[in-house]
């Protein structure tokens, strides 16, 4: 049995420990706004905040997060999520969608970090984040203007 | 290929009972029947309006508006397009205006210009405009009635605004007049709105999936299908296109935990587990041998060997126009080249995904269905069932460019099969979620055709265009499939040569040939089709010519546009906006591109830089846009956005090879789609247009590979005649 925090509550989760945090989220707990895309963290959409960092959860083993705080697309509320949630619904960020709760959960964690962020900024904690819809002007236009609400 | 299909199509009707169920309607409200389309008959004229109602619009006493959409949305927005076109009718409030995907129904939920009801070639909006608003129009008519009826006084006097009804002092939510409405009689005397009186439609309405998929609302997509006592499949299949299964042993995966059983169907052998990383994992512990003997085992560079001898025999006309070989005699210059295009995959974030429930005596499926009434006849098909006795429940898709417009359904019958081989052998009706891996994805065939070219063009003395030969070699998508009757002509594939064969350009000696070689690796069609490939052609080449005439590159084609003068205006905005008559900064290059596709006229105009390590920076591109009355403008540049998007990520990088007719790649990490810091800054102008809506989906992506391919020739002087690019070292 593993036991760690997700969102605030803790979860006991009787799976095996080389289990995919993805999957476990998904799967055992049915909290199935983190994606799967690629399962090689070559995409980002399985991005989560392990103790407030970002981390792709389909390369992050059940085991590893004993006892550590999760924090998905379903739980972020911090003020750099909610300026981000904002700034999204403002430009209409999302085509699919499908990547979207990846490109948040990294977005959140770049504003949180480094609250002006320049576009050179944007492209390297970005990166790692595919959109095939080609979202990626309104996410960078997005970016600027959470941390411009941020500010207000 | 049809090969799942063992009946021919049939319309389908749900019955009303299980579309009230369906959709959660049946705690009652107005349910609305729109226009009944032009291709409805007397009879059903005639029938009763219990019969005739075309459920497209649905207001419960609580005043939600609920508008039935018939498309998938998979990001394109249509959705929100189809309520846009109601809200406006009703002068509804956007806050109260929400979708719901319709069942599968051909009779009612056809696409107008399809027949069928399905999804593609940029028609969302085309074959829905009236439609949808006529839906609206007759909600707006019958609440105004009831509310004339409950205060006594005319229609004529009762007004909406923002989604409140007046009359003098009386005023009413939709939702308090919601269940007298519907107890009226519909309508017979509706009339849609004048644009002027337009409150939504060209200029602004929210887009109506936001929150949930900023928040990681629960159940959107196929994959996230989560239902009680659900096994999760994972198949293998052959890895050459045509293998058969010989023999396999399924010890080891059995023996894995949470693997619930291994079955055999005709597509595979199929691992079940309780959770998906257990069928992953037993699907990768199956030791299986695979017969080959009826295979595709050419690879790609042997395929493009016999493409280019192909290329040098004359094909089966698709047009011809004056004489070209004659007046590339007569030409003063003639430009010769040779163009290479690779198979594509859609890569569509969400990989492949259904999930199917069947009890022997019904069946349902949970899908991003883009052909809804092939998908309903195949699942029926293979089940052994009546379509009447199969529901298709239609989920957001996360992405599709295509993918997901199956003409053979093998996805659907995939799982089909599997549902039946489990009943079958269990008796247990039990929820079975079948998923591709990324891997399968990438793997599983059904790609943009590769594709080779050959052009001789020429210019006279004066600087006309003199000869245009172009012959097109690549397997036709249609042919053998459903659409074949209305796209395959003669043998020729239009779906290959559109955007080439139909050029609106003023080519007095042009002939168009094309050759489809018999390939056993699935295409189909990838964001834009034909005109991937063909634009791409067309556009450079016209650079060429105009450089061989001496011309500037945007006079040269308007002087050859002047039988298309919507293709003619476009350019000019572009030119106009992108500052064209100027000089570019130190530095930058640009490159131009002009195609009319899905009905819609685009113009694009790229800038690029040159990296110091030789591989070029898109910076900037300025697109125009016509496509008739822009619905909603900012989901048009979205559109724009995006599909020239996706049309970079692929001239830039993307190609599917194949060796011995096994694929080479795997994932994200050896597929290789455009990332952040390789979009540039993009500008959309939309044309202010009366004109019938067209396509927004897909006219983005054809003028984006030309455009960037002349800028780089503007670079750095050599013209990039085989894609992607990163082979020749510019990414």
């Amino acid at each position: 049995m593993t036991q760690f925090t997700v969102n605030g509550e803790v979860r006991d989760v009787e799976v095996a420990p080389d289990t995919p945090l993805l999957w476990v989220l998904r799967d055992e707990l049915q909290m199935t706004g983190t994606k799967f895309g690629c399962g090689v963290a070559m995409c980002g959409a399985c991005t989560v905040h392990i103790d407030g960092v970002p981390a792709r959860s389909c390369q992050t083993m059940l085991g590893d997060v004993a006892g550590a705080e999760i924090t998905t697309i379903e739980g972020v509320n911090s003020a750099a999520a909610e300026a981000i949630q904002a700034a999204w619904a403002e430009l209409n960020v999302p085509q699919c969608g499908y990547c979207q709760s990846g490109q948040i959960m990294s977005a959140t964690a770049l504003l949180a970090e480094t609250p002006k962020p320049t576009d050179a900024d944007i492209d390297a904690a970005m990166d790692g984040n595919l959109c095939r819809c080609a979202t990626y002007v309104r996410i960078r236009a997005a970016i600027h203007r959470a941390a411009d609400l941020m500010e207000a | 290929m049809l090969h799942y299909l063992n009946k021919p199509l049939e319309a389908t009707k749900t019955n009303r009972r299980t579309f009230l169920k369906m959709t959660a309607m049946a705690a009652g409200g107005l349910l609305i029947g729109g226009m009944i389309s032009r291709s409805v008959g007397p009879a059903m004229a005639e029938a009763n309006m219990e019969e005739m109602v075309t459920p497209f619009v649905h207001i419960s006493p609580e005043g939600r508006v609920t508008v039935i959409v018939k498309h998938l949305d998979m990001g394109q927005g249509t959705a929100t397009g189809l309520a846009t076109l109601v809200a406006d009718e009703l002068d509804a409030a956007a806050d109260q205006v929400g979708v719901d995907f319709a069942p599968a129904d051909a009779e009612v939920y056809k696409n107008l210009i399809f027949g069928m009801q399905g999804t593609g070639g940029s028609t969302a909006i085309a074959n829905s405009f009236e439609q949808y608003r006529m839906a609206g129009a007759t909600a707006r008519t019958m609440l105004i009635n009831a509310a004339a009826e409950e205060w006594g006084v005319s229609a004529a006097d009762v007004s909406i605004e923002n989604g409140v009804l007046s009359a003098g002092d009386n005023s009413a939510t939709f939702g308090e007049l919601a269940m007298k409405a519907a107890a009226l009689e519909a309508p017979t005397d509706v009339t849609m709105k004048a644009p002027e009186d337009w409150v939504y439609i060209g200029k602004s309405f929210p887009r109506v999936d936001i929150p949930q998929k900023s928040t990681g609302a629960v159940g959107m997509f196929g994959m996230d299908v989560q239902l009680d006592d659900m096994l999760v499949a994972v198949t293998a299949r052959s890895p050459k296109f045509g293998g058969t299964l010989a023999s396999f042993d399924a010890t080891e995966a059995l023996a894995m935990d949470g693997v619930v059983d291994v079955i055999e169907i005709p597509q595979g052998v199929v691992v079940l587990a309780r959770a998906t990383w257990p069928a992953i994992q037993g699907r990768d512990a199956l030791n299986i041998e695979w017969d080959f003997s009826a295979a595709e085992s050419r690879g790609t560079d042997q395929l493009l060997e016999e493409y280019r001898a192909l290329a040098q025999q004359p094909g089966l006309t698709a047009t011809t126009n004056g004489d070209a070989e004659a007046a590339l005699t007569n030409a003063a210059q003639v430009i010769e080249a040779e163009y290479v295009f690779p198979y594509l995959n859609h890569a569509q974030m969400e990989p492949l995904d259904i999930t199917v429930l069947y009890d022997g005596t019904s069946g349902t499926f949970w899908t991003g269905s883009q052909l809804q009434t092939i998908d309903h006849n195949v699942g029926a098909s293979v089940l052994g069932l009546d379509p009447s006795q199969v529901q298709i429940n239609t989920l957001w898709a996360g992405g599709s460019f295509g993918r997901r417009a199956i003409y053979d359904s093998h996805y659907t019958a995939e799982a089909a099969a599997i549902g039946k081989a489990w009943f079958e052998k269990t008796g247990n009706a039990q929820p079975i979620k079948m998923i591709y891996t990324r891997e399968d994805d990438v793997k599983g065939g059904y790609y943009r055709p590769m594709h080779v070219h050959r052009v001789r063009a020429g210019v006279d003395a004066d600087g006309d265009i003199s000869g245009w030969q172009h012959r097109i070699v690549g397997q036709g998508i249609m042919i053998g499939t459903p659409f074949a009757a209305f796209a395959v002509q003669d043998g020729v594939d239009h779906s290959s040569v559109e955007g080439a064969a139909d050029t609106t350009y003023d080519l007095p000696d042009f002939h168009v040939d094309v050759h489809h070689p018999d390939v056993g690796i699935p295409v189909l069609w990838w964001r834009a089709v034909g005109h991937t490939h063909t634009a791409y052609v067309m556009e450079t080449m016209m650079d060429e010519l105009a450089e061989a005439a001496g011309q500037d590159q945007v006079e040269f084609r308007l002087a050859a546009l002047k039988n298309d003068p919507r293709l003619a205006g476009v350019l000019r905005l572009a030119a106009d906006k992108a500052g064209w008559s100027t000089a570019p900064a130190e530095g930058r290059y640009r490159g131009v591109a002009v195609h009319k596709s899905f009905n819609s006229y685009v113009a694009e105009i790229a800038e690029v830089s040159m990296r110091d390590d030789g591989t070029v920076k898109v910076e900037k591109v300025v697109c125009a846009i016509d496509c008739g009355v822009p619905v909603n403008p900012d989901n048009i540049a979205a559109q724009i956005e995006g599909g020239l998007g996706y049309g970079l990520s692929a001239i830039l990088r993307e190609e599917l090879t194949l060796t011995e007719g096994e694929v080479d790649q795997s994932n994200y990490y050896d597929y290789l789609p455009l990332r952040m810091a390789d979009m540039p800054e993009v500008e959309v102008h939309i044309v202010p247009s009366t004109e019938a809506p067209t396509g927004v989906g897909e006219p983005g992506t054809p003028p984006i590979g030309p455009a960037i391919a002349n800028a780089i020739y503007q670079a750095t002087g050599t013209r990039v005649r085989e894609l992607p690019m990163s082979k020749a070292g510019l990414a």
